[in-house]
């Protein structure tokens, strides 16, 4: 473990975001501060609308923040690098690319050595199951298995940094659990920092080692859970089994209440 | 499928004739070849009856022949002008400049829908002006076009003019309908906006191209029959126009027969490109 490296993975330092547009000025994010450190699985749950997106995003170097600063690996976040990955919601695959070369986008537009670039897609492709779909079109694809072919691509460029932002939502209930399994497993073997963005409260709890509870407009760190499942041994369980340990109810009792999701806007 | 596969079927669909089919499946199987059946007919018996009574009315002088002209006169018409080569030469004539203009009119608008996706700025400042040039009767044009570049080039800018506003409207709202997720993915990856445009924006928008590919087509042989009727020394409109002066009907119903046949061929051609090109697209049906 190498939980306790004095740089952190990714080091949010009072982060403020404001954003506007024609009818108004939007705080999305107020002073938010988070560390994480390297190889820790983080989600970040909360309301609709609450900027745990709009967070990710900042943390991707796609936008930036309006104060405060935002560093990977010790650097500030300028652009976006290879060495962070990103999955969204929807696999975002290419209709007319086969899966192979869907794969292969990230390192055909960095300019990577094809080759090597090929290589490692189709031995991910295969160790996902997806050897026999490699020349096959998305749409021949079912919606977890184009996930996993999204998963591909995002870890073809060897991305030290995952950020997930609700990569399960858009699948059915079977194929979130069963998808969610999966990827806990290849993430925890290959030793990637993630933060996972999600509204699913089971989901962040079953698969992070902590999960980060945001508040409504303005986005601010209401409070963080470590969890742990001691009654489950020393082995980490998997999300499935994660979802059947006593501690996992007790989680989902306090972050549930927390949410404040029964309140009227 | 492989013939080898095909060849599986066929003789599982002829076991299954014979065995597996239930009564009711046989019936509403009969019923729908029925149904395609009874469609073609009605469609040839359609034509079949307007060409009767158009042969029929003007003999029996119910109208006036000159007129209307009848379906054995357009017929001797179309084969003295195909023997001698001049319908061939007249069509062939119409055919290029329209080939010509839709080509233009694509392309032109190709590079303006590009322009307008890349910069935002310059589509708030020309969308309006776009939207007047689209509304304007282009055929309105024809005098001052002829004008202004003479015979030969009013043409084909006549089928550009009626044929690029369109599409620049089409192809732009297609670059904007396009996934901006699939955008966000590609600047993950450190793309460059020509990146974006090349690898996602245009390959992301072949449907749409090819729609504005169907569109155009008819909308370049209007523009370019119109312009003939204006301008030209041949082609299929000059003879329409050259036929009605000499109150020759045969000749504009033999131009308007030949047009009509190849605004389908056209057609057809593109519909073709499209089937097999959006299947290899990845576009499932």
């Amino acid at each position: 473990m190498l939980r306790n490296t004095p740089v952190p993975a990714v080091e949010i330092r009072d982060v403020t975001l404001n954003y506007f547009t024609p009818e108004r000025e939007t705080l999305a994010l107020s002073n938010v501060s988070l560390d994480v450190a390297k190889g820790e699985f983080i989600a970040l749950v909360g309301s609709s609308g609450c900027g745990k997106s709009t967070l990710l995003t900042l943390v991707s170097g796609l936008m930036p923040a309006s104060r405060g600063s935002i560093k990977v690996d010790g650097l500030d976040v300028t652009a976006p690098s290879p060495r962070v990955g990103f999955m969204f919601q929807k696999d975002t695959l290419l209709d007319w690319r086969s899966i192979v070369d869907n794969v292969m986008l990230g390192a055909e537009l960095l300019g990577l050595d094809r080759r090597r670039a090929r290589q490692r897609a189709e031995t991910l492709l295969t160790r996902y199951g997806l050897g026999d779909f490699m020349h096959s079109l998305p749409h021949q694809l079912s919606g977890g298995m184009r996930q996993r072919a999204a998963l591909a691509r995002t870890l073809c460029c060897e991305p030290d940094l995952l950020l997930l932002d609700e990569p399960f939502s858009a699948l059915d209930y079977q194929t979130r659990l069963a998808l969610s399994d999966e990827i806990a497993a290849i993430l925890q073997a290959e030793g990637k920092t993630v933060i996972l963005v999600t509204h699913d409260i089971g989901e962040a709890i079953s698969m992070a080692d902590r999960v980060i509870v945001m508040s409504r407009r303005p986005g601010r760190i209401k409070s963080e859970h470590h969890i742990s499942f001691p009654s489950f041994g020393d082995k980490r369980p998997t999300p499935f089994e994660a979802r059947k340990c006593p501690e996992f109810a007790q989680y989902f009792q306090t972050i549930w209440d927390e949410l404040d999701l029964h309140e009227v806007h | 499928m492989s013939s080898e596969a095909m060849a599986d079927t066929k003789i599982a669909a002829k076991t299954a004739a014979s065995s597996g089919r239930s009564a009711a499946y046989e019936a509403y199987l009969r019923g729908l070849r029925w149904r395609a059946w009874s469609i073609s007919l009605w469609q040839i018996g359609l034509i079949a009856a307007f060409l009767v009574l158009w042969e029929v009315a003007p003999r029996a002088g119910w109208i006036n022949p000159m007129l209307t002209s009848y379906p054995s006169a357009v017929a001797r018409t179309f084969m003295a002008g195909a023997s001698d080569g001049s319908l061939l030469m007249h069509t062939w004539v119409t055919l290029f400049e329209t080939i010509v203009g839709f080509a233009g009119g694509m392309f032109l608008g190709l590079l303006c829908a590009i322009a307008l996706w890349w910069s935002d700025y310059l589509y708030r400042v020309l969308d309006p002006f776009i939207v007047v040039l689209n509304a304007i009767p282009k055929i309105a044009l024809v005098p001052i076009f002829y004008i202004w570049l003479g015979d030969a080039a009013s043409i084909y800018a006549m089928a550009i003019a009626v044929s690029v506003f369109v599409t620049v409207l089409m192809l732009f709202t297609g670059f904007k309908a396009i996934d901006p997720d699939k955008v966000k993915l590609a600047r993950l990856f450190g793309a460059s906006k020509r990146q974006i445009l090349d690898k996602i924006v245009l390959p992301g928008s072949v449907p749409t191209i090819i729609s504005a590919l169907k569109v155009n087509v008819g909308l370049a042989l209007v523009g370019v029959v119109v312009g003939e009727f204006q301008a030209a020394k041949a082609g299929l409109g000059y003879l329409i126009t050259y036929g009605s002066q000499i109150f020759q009907m045969n000749l504009v119903m033999t131009a308007i027969v030949v047009l009509a046949a190849i605004s389908t061929a056209l057609f057809v051609i593109i519909q073709a490109i499209e089937v097999t090109v959006l299947r290899r697209h990845g576009v499932s049906r």
